[in-house]
């Protein structure tokens, strides 16, 4: 305690400084995207990279709104994401327990070949995911992205919802047992409610990855009423010219859901549930 | 009610054996504490009664009726853990009323026996809180409530008291001691405390390496323990363990003492003496001469370690306060009749009994 009361003012004031530092360099990004946003189109290259335009409007959105086929990326990132971050989280904390939990023959070699199938660069298996999606009938579908993505965060999603499991101890489940419950009651009844911060963190995870994820949606989708949000930006880089005001007006309206999101998720996140539950 | 029947149980991790020839009858109403190192097995024992952990071989029965293959929550058994095992988002009230609530049970009934449970135990006031705004002792309480509430046949106990300090253990020791008064239910408990072992038990088995070693009521271990491990196990300080050798009717002392004893006979090879059944004496006097080494002032009692030659450190422990210093010389007797005798395998050698 002592060697903490007397660290000088000036390393805090570094510390603060060092952190003020990164939240302005992550942040910036986002400020030059909501400022090009609100930049009216007329003066976007005479005053594109000035800190602040001298005129400020609405246009961008309402056009993005009203008069693009924003709103149906949107629905369908909306319901790809929602798909796909349910799926995954349903079975990835089913397998996740599992192998918390269950002694079971072939569980190292199920864990190293879930580890394997993270090691390959995506765009080395595109063109046979795209051959069996085609075979399957599913080219240009919605089901065929959500299928696809929640096969490739599964491995990921998996181990992250294990080592929630793992951080509650075993007691619980047993004392759970012990009073009667099944295995399958103590699971709902006691781990599943302890569980709710892993399985928001979860579903936070893979509902971004799902929202952001480009190359998959432009090879399987091409109907315009298809596409999710990541390909229909796309569209606003024409030929000729590429729509700079609409294009951020829209990836502005992109973060929303993250952002509710995490709102929603977030006193899951950083709340303790399992304090108390053994001695301490 | 129950009287529990373990016939022959063993336990194996693979190929590796923890535990085994376990035969144990624990009758109905009976308080049986199960002691010993850490890893002896005394835990895995009692899981095995909980059936938390799945039987090798053997027979276990509760009244007769087989239960190796019968989950925990058909065995009708409550279990208090040693983390105490509360469920963190649930109120006290609603951890101690979970078995009824799984089981379905009325509400007023539960909320009855729940009220009941919190009365006996203290509780009343904290029924709305969660477990993480208990003190250590509360949570135990609590532990202990959710196994009352159930009113099962038979308590598991599993070093219940090893997470509380030295005052709290004391009080709860009694708590459990007046709860098994009053419920008069069967209930098993392991423990390594010899103290809690010896304060609670009706018989009191003792487990080393996943045998067990003796089995029987606190003072016939204390007084007439089956083999080394059980003597230097059961009292504190330890009992001494001195190499002898046998001559007919007495044992000589590696420093050449003799000393009568009539159980001694050939085969004998040490001799264990309780620090309690030292007597200090003026040097020359007693069997054996050596020099305080240490002194303990514990009020009631003082330890005296003293080093002897030719045959090592003893402890010994006498009523009261003692004037003596470290350095002063004195003799030590040993209590006629409190002097154990092992044969090389640690088994004790009995008087032969009179005719």
């Amino acid at each position: 305690m002592a060697s903490i009361r007397r660290t000088p003012a000036l390393l805090t004031a570094l510390k603060y400084a060092a952190l003020a530092g990164y939240v302005g360099f992550a942040l910036f990004p986002l400020y030059w995207l909501v400022k090009i946003a609100l930049t009216p189109e007329r003066v976007i290259f005479s005053e594109g990279t000035q800190l602040w335009p001298s005129a400020v409007t609405l246009e961008n959105f309402r056009t993005v709104l009203f008069h693009s086929d924003f709103l149906a990326f949107f629905s369908n990132s909306l319901m790809v994401s929602l798909g796909t971050a349910a799926a995954t989280t349903l079975i990835a904390a089913a397998s996740g327990y599992a192998f918390s939990r269950f002694r079971f023959s072939g569980k190292r070699l199920i864990i190293a070949v879930m580890l394997v199938t993270q090691m390959f660069p995506l765009l080395m298996i595109i063109a046979p995911i795209y051959k069996i999606v085609a075979a399957i009938g599913l080219l240009n579908s919605l089901t065929s992205l959500i299928v696809v993505y929640t096969a490739f965060n599964i491995p990921f999603a998996t181990f992250l919802m294990q080592s929630f499991f793992d951080a509650i101890p075993k007691d619980l489940e047993e004392a759970a047992m012990m009073d009667g419950c099944t295995r399958f009651q103590a699971l709902r009844k006691v781990i599943v409610p302890l569980t709710l911060p892993g399985l928001g963190a979860t579903l936070g995870f893979v509902f971004t990855a799902a929202w952001s994820e480009l190359l998959f949606a432009l090879m399987l989708i091409n109907s315009n009423d298809r596409m999710t949000f990541p390909v229909g930006l796309l569209t606003f880089v024409s030929k000729f010219s590429v729509d700079w005001g609409q294009m951020m007006a829209a990836g502005v309206l992109a973060l929303v859901p993250s952002c509710l999101f995490f709102i929603f998720i977030q006193r899951y996140l950083v709340q303790g549930l399992t304090t108390g539950a053994v001695k301490g | 009610m129950a009287r529990m029947e373990l016939n022959g149980i063993a336990k194996a991790y693979g190929t590796v054996e923890v535990m085994r020839d376990i035969d144990l009858v624990i009758e109905d109403g009976e308080f049986v504490v199960l002691v010993g190192p850490s890893g002896c097995g005394k835990s895995t024992l009692l899981r095995m009664i909980a059936g938390l952990e799945p039987i090798t071989a053997g027979d276990f029965t509760i009244d007769g009726e087989r239960m190796n293959e019968v989950p925990p929550r058909e065995r009708d058994i409550a279990m208090v853990f040693q983390s105490y095992a509360l469920y963190p988002h649930m109120d006290v009230a609603r951890n101690m009323g979970f078995s009824m609530e799984i089981a379905r049970a009325p509400a007023a009934e539960r909320q009855g026996r729940v009220a009941a449970a919190a009365r006996t135990l203290g509780l009343d006031t904290l029924l709305a809180r969660l477990p993480r705004a208990l003190s250590g002792g509360q949570r135990q309480r609590v532990a202990m409530g959710r196994a009352i509430v159930r009113d099962p046949r038979a308590f598991l106990f599993d070093e219940p008291l090893s997470n509380l300090d030295a005052a709290l253990r004391v009080e709860m020791r009694l708590e459990i001691a007046r709860l098994h008064r009053k419920l008069g239910a069967t209930m098993v408990y392991v423990t390594h405390d010899q103290v809690e072992a010896m304060t609670l038990a009706d018989r009191i088995v003792v487990l080393e390496a996943g045998r067990i070693r003796q089995i029987g009521a606190p003072l016939d271990l204390y007084e007439r323990p089956a083999n080394r491990f059980v003597a230097q196990f059961i009292g504190s300080p330890t009992m001494n363990i001195l190499p002898v050798t046998a001559e007919a009717g007495a044992v000589r002392l590696a420093d050449g003492s003799r000393i009568e004893m009539p159980q001694a006979r050939p085969g004998a090879s040490h001799l264990g003496i309780r620090p309690e059944h030292l007597e200090v004496t003026d040097p020359g006097e007693g069997q054996i001469v050596g020099t305080a080494d240490v002194v303990e002032h514990l009020g009631s009692d003082t330890n005296i370690a003293v080093s002897v030659a030719g045959i090592g450190a003893l402890m010994v422990r006498r009523q009261g306060t003692a004037t003596l210093r470290p350095g002063d010389r004195i003799g030590l007797g040993i209590a006629p009749g409190k002097a154990h005798l092992f044969d090389a395998e640690g088994r004790a050698l009995r008087p032969a009994p009179a005719d």
